[in-house]
């Protein structure tokens, strides 16, 4: 394996053809993760309650549920990105190789349609008699 | 990846001395992934069962106060803490410094002893507030 051609370089892409976007693209979110996983974690330990009423009226508040979103954007946007590097180093099938991705990818489109769409609700409808 | 079995293999595992920057590696992966699934699958839960209604919610504080879901939890604390400090020493890695042995070895261990500590702190806190 080298290191691209050199006209690949010049363009950025070396040799996965992707450039830097990856690994970019994981640091930004890792920014992304570092303000606000703090955030969420400061704001659930000094909340005077963690019960159905005080979470979904914290919640509902839209300076909560908009960076609640963008967390959850930049969560599963990095662990998109992490989990396809482990992926990459342990399974050598290409055949596994696209499962896994495929899954990976279902994962973490799944997994942040179903948070966004969670906070939405709450922010949208308020609480559930 | 193929392998011809005749070809020898780079020295690996088994023949370097464990050290701080092993450690730290392999528990950037492992915490990194275990939040992947078992921390944002937690996360989306909780939103989700919020959304849901008030027994949904209280499904999900069963199954989060169960005596396993505190040994989750603090797992999960510490595997953010973890990724947290071990995160911010591959920033400084990827500006090209903190190359040199020593200093390699010292926030290795540095990273590693922080997240332990905060870890415990922020749960020392929550029993302290709530029992």
């Amino acid at each position: 394996m080298g290191n691209g051609t050199g006209i690949g370089r010049v363009r950025g892409l070396g040799s996965a053809r992707h450039g830097a976007h990856h690994w970019l693209a994981q640091r930004y979110t890792a920014v992304g993760n570092l303000l606000l996983v703090l955030w969420l974690i400061f704001s659930l330990l000094t909340m005077p309650g963690l019960d159905y009423e005080s979470v979904v009226g914290w919640i509902a508040n839209p300076l909560v549920a908009v960076p609640m979103m963008l967390m959850i954007v930049s969560i599963f946007w990095h662990l998109r990105l992490g989990m396809q590097v482990m992926l990459e180093d342990y399974v050598h099938d290409k055949g596994l190789a696209f499962l896994s991705m495929l899954l990976l990818n279902f994962y973490a489109i799944g997994g942040a349609a179903a948070g966004i769409f969670a906070i939405a609700k709450i922010a949208f409808m308020g609480a559930v008699e | 990846m193929a392998r011809t079995s005749s070809r020898p293999l780079s020295p690996h595992l088994t023949i370097w001395k464990w050290g701080p920057h092993m450690l730290i590696s392999i528990l950037h992966r492992i915490t990194g992934n275990g939040l992947a699934l078992v921390g944002a699958m937690g996360l989306v839960w909780w939103l989700m069962a919020a959304a849901m209604g008030p027994e949904a919610y209280a499904t999900f504080v069963a199954c989060a106060t169960h005596p396993l879901g505190y040994v989750v939890m603090i797992g999960l604390t510490w595997s953010f803490f973890q990724h947290l400090f071990s995160g911010l020493r591959h920033f400084v890695l990827d500006m090209g410094a903190g190359y040199e042995l020593n200093t390699n070895r010292m926030w290795s261990i540095a990273a590693t002893v922080a997240a332990v500590l905060v870890t415990g702190f922020v749960w020392l806190f929550i029993f302290a507030e709530n029992f």
